[in-house]
């Protein structure tokens, strides 16, 4: 009787860790090796797997994770970490300066790495020793920081990763809270408590399940029908539906990154063939017949925050110079005046998401206010990314999922070498700019560069930015613990089930 | 006999040939660059770079083509860029959760559709045949994910009986994998039921005022009998002609339904392949397919040749 009580008594206090915790994800991750990996929805996982040295905070702050304390030498140009001692992969290999080392120069020269742009210029890395390391750089660069929260600051074990060559994403060795169980591609990836973790104090489960499931409604259903704990990206059209219902609720927070239009301004000849690419007023005079609330509203059922920089309007490095236009048709209408074509017509590339078709409605029917004849080319992505590389497009609608750093949403689109510069925009007076932002470790000096550049932008007018979304996360009410990051990753330190 | 069978063999190396160039072919006739489509948001050019090189993207398609054959000859089907897996294994992954569903599919099809059909044909003109049309009719013309998601709504949202999407293998927990599979194989099923249903109703009419019928009814057979014995049987002929081609088609995916229900099968593997230009993915699954489908249709020869004496002259 005894026994079974004492058994009785057991099972009752299990549930507070014995649970697993099951995360709906919108898109099916791609490979789960930090230095390969490329997608948004694939961090999310990497958040419960991998540690990096840096975190960030709800206000973007950067804190330290596997690292405890940093200083950057007297010329910039090198950063020492101090790393968290005790520290183990879940192999049981340590944690050490010489892993550290390992891990940074595989992000930086392993075949097929998608780190290797952000670490560009990092140009040696030194194990001082076992509990510092040295990143030594070619140049100062202010993003390293912001970088090494991210998948570049993942550290995964070099024993395993040695030994598993280029599979290594198959079945992923790290240090963070949960260690890799399976994975059924399109189906399921599953997670076990690491008992060893630094932090275990913060952890509240035994498992945690992350399934991929594409369709919003289904995804909620799922959540509904008590199948999920957690759903990330909840369509902007079920939060009044959701927020009735007591048993869950709803987190919200502005994402790092934005929605926009990018204009080819000299990526091809199009861009001289075209009025909307050839002349800087017709250029404005678009924007001014959008009217961005309005987009917001229909387009996103006011889930996003209006925007027309890289960065939302509450981030510290908004250009406050730049703020965003209001709408003005008579003003529009007289600048198509000036520059000699009141009825100019370009074609606007749109990929097949329902965001994007909606988007590229909205402002069709808005730029024909102004005299605008925009006609809508819907491309599938692969397809239209494709196009936008090789400069075979007018205006393109595309979305960017953002980095914690404001460089990491400027310099790829609109330096002028940048390799994601659709635009083909290209300013020495912005690039210089540029180039100020990111060597510059003094957060005053960014700021006054970012307005300069706000501004030199929002006349030049190569993206025309639109909005900034909501991430909407959408959970069973028992669950807290939830910190809303901008970066839109599920941080499951101090996530619990009550 | 022998002869035969060599014959048949030597046809299939040609036929396999063709259908891997053809396949090889109209996948690079899909627009947009894989590297670029591969190399994530960044674009790193050292990482569009390095995947041109390792796909052998730059050099000539005959080239390419060789590539990729020699290692389908030894067995190696290549390795999916996605997600670093061997594309036979993704195979062999999918391949049982796709017949199961078809499996079931087919079964609710069967079911529903021939006993509706020859209900609706012996009943002729009475309220149970407009019922079973206007079933047919509904089958028909209801898309899957629309029906999908309201079964969702219904029966795991609101009712809370079934799970609303997901797979569980069957030697994990049977039970919790009919309950997976039973919504997405009864929309599947639904809509080829729809057209079994009508097959079946305008076979049972024909084959019910056939004289040996009446002759039946004449000897004074019970109408049970008549029907099910004599009727049914020769109706069934087309219906299994019928079923069987549905069940190829239901073979090679139900994307929609995949999708609707997240379902890991052969349908959404093919279809996120394609979407992210995992070429070896596409590549690797069509051509498993189509070998599929040659092995079939060799087999259904060779018992033609097995259960019609004729054809062995």
């Amino acid at each position: 009787m005894k026994r079974i009580l004492v058994l009785a008594w057991a099972l009752a206090a299990l549930p507070a860790t014995a649970q697993t915790l099951r995360i709906g994800l919108a898109e099916d991750p791609d490979v789960l090796d930090p230095s390969m990996a490329r997608t948004f929805v694939g961090r999310i996982v990497f958040a419960g797997l991998c540690d990096k040295l840096f975190d960030l905070d709800e206000k973007l702050n950067i804190v330290p994770q596997l690292a405890t304390s940093y200083k950057w030498s007297a010329d910039n140009k090198s950063l020492e970490i101090k790393l968290r001692p005790g520290v183990t992969f879940h192999d049981g290999e340590k944690l050490d300066a010489a892993a550290v080392k390992y891990n940074l120069e595989r992000h930086k020269n392993m075949k097929g790495s998608n780190r290797r742009g952000e670490l560009a210029v990092v140009s040696s890395v030194d194990a001082v020793d076992a509990s510092t390391v040295r990143i030594n750089l070619a140049a100062p660069f202010a993003p390293l920081l912001a970088t090494l929260t991210d998948r570049s600051g993942m550290m995964v074990s070099p024993k395993a990763a040695e030994a598993a060559g280029d599979k290594f994403g198959a079945k992923p060795v790290c240090s963070g809270p949960f260690r890799f169980v399976e994975r059924i591609a399109q189906d399921r990836i599953v997670l076990e408590r690491f008992p060893n973790y630094w932090n275990k104090g913060q952890i509240h489960f035994e498992r945690i399940v992350y399934q991929p499931i594409v369709d919003a409604t289904v995804r909620l259903a799922n959540l509904r029908s008590g199948q999920l704990d957690f759903i990330e990206r909840m369509a902007p059209s079920d939060v009044p539906q959701l927020r009735s219902d007591s048993r869950f609720k709803i987190a919200k927070i502005v994402e790092i990154g934005y929605q926009g239009i990018t204009i080819n301004v000299g990526k091809s000849d199009i861009a001289q063939k075209n009025p909307l690419g050839k002349d800087a007023r017709v250029r404005e005079a678009f924007e001014l017949s959008l009217d961005r609330d309005a987009i917001v509203k229909v387009a996103m059922e006011g889930e996003a925050q209006p925007g027309n920089q890289w960065v939302a309007p509450t981030n510290q490095y908004y250009g406050k110079s730049a703020p965003i236009p209001k709408r003005n048709v008579a003003r529009a209408k007289q600048l198509l005046k000036e520059a000699g074509v009141p009825n100019p017509s370009f074609t606007l590339m749109t990929p097949t998401t329902s965001d994007a078709q909606r988007i590229a409605q909205i402002v069709q029917a808005m730029a024909k206010d102004a005299g605008f004849d925009i006609k809508i080319q819907s491309t599938e992505f692969a397809t239209s990314l494709n196009l936008a590389d090789k400069g075979q497009f007018e205006a393109y609608v595309l979305a960017w999922s953002g980095r914690a750093d404001p460089d990491g949403n400027l310099h790829t689109m609109l330096a002028c070498k940048g390799p994601t510069n659709y635009a083909g925009y290209c300013k020495d007076d912005v690039e210089a700019l540029i180039n100020e932002s990111r060597t510059s470790l003094d957060p005053a000096r960014r700021a006054a560069a970012y307005d300069k550049i706000a501004q030199a932008v929002a006349k030049d007018r190569p993206i025309v930015y639109l909005y900034h979304r909501n991430w909407l996360w959408a959970h069973n009410a028992k669950l807290t613990g939830l910190r809303t990051v901008p970066d839109g990753m599920v941080r499951v330190q101090g996530l619990k089930m009550n | 006999m022998g002869k035969y069978l060599l014959q048949r063999l030597a046809t299939i190396i040609p036929t396999l040939f063709f259908v891997s160039v053809l396949i090889f072919g109209l996948q690079q006739l899909l627009p947009g660059d894989p590297a670029i489509a591969l190399a994530g948001e960044e674009r790193d050019p050292e990482t569009i770079r390095y995947l041109r090189e390792k796909f052998h993207l730059d050099e000539p398609l005959p080239v390419r083509y060789w590539h990729w054959a020699s290692g389908v000859l030894k067995g190696d089907l290549g390795d999916s860029v996605r997600i670093q897996k061997p594309v036979g294994e993704l195979i062999l992954e999918k391949l049982p959760v796709t017949l199961q569903l078809a499996a079931m599919a087919m079964a609710i099809a069967l079911l529903i559709g021939i006993t509706a059909g020859v209900i609706s044909a012996v009943k002729k003109d009475s309220w149970w045949d407009y019922g079973a049309n206007l079933f047919a009719l509904w089958g028909l013309s209801t898309p899957n994910f629309w029906l999908g998601i309201l079964l969702i709504l219904v029966f795991a949202v609101q009712l809370g009986w079934l799970p609303a999407s997901g797979y569980v293998s069957p030697f994990e927990d049977l039970k919790a994998n009919l309950a997976a599979m039973i919504m997405p194989a009864f929309v599947l099923g639904n809509a080829i039921a729809a057209v079994l249903m009508r097959h079946t109703r305008s076979a049972m009419l024909q084959v019910l005022s056939s004289d040996y019928v009446r002759t039946a009814r004449a000897k004074g057979l019970d109408e049970r009998v008549v029907i099910l014995k004599h009727a049914l049987r020769n109706a069934l002929i087309p219906i299994i002609t019928l079923g069987a081609l549905e069940f190829g088609t239901l073979l090679s995916g139900a994307v929609l339904t995949e999708q609707v229900f997240t379902i890991p099968g052969f349908g959404k593997l093919i279809v996120d392949a394609v979407f992210n230009r995992d070429y070896l993915v596409v590549q690797g699954v069509v051509l498993f397919t189509a070998t599929v489908y040659i092995t079939l249709n060799l087999v259904a020869d060779l018992a033609y040749f097995v259960v019609n004496p004729r054809m062995r002259h």
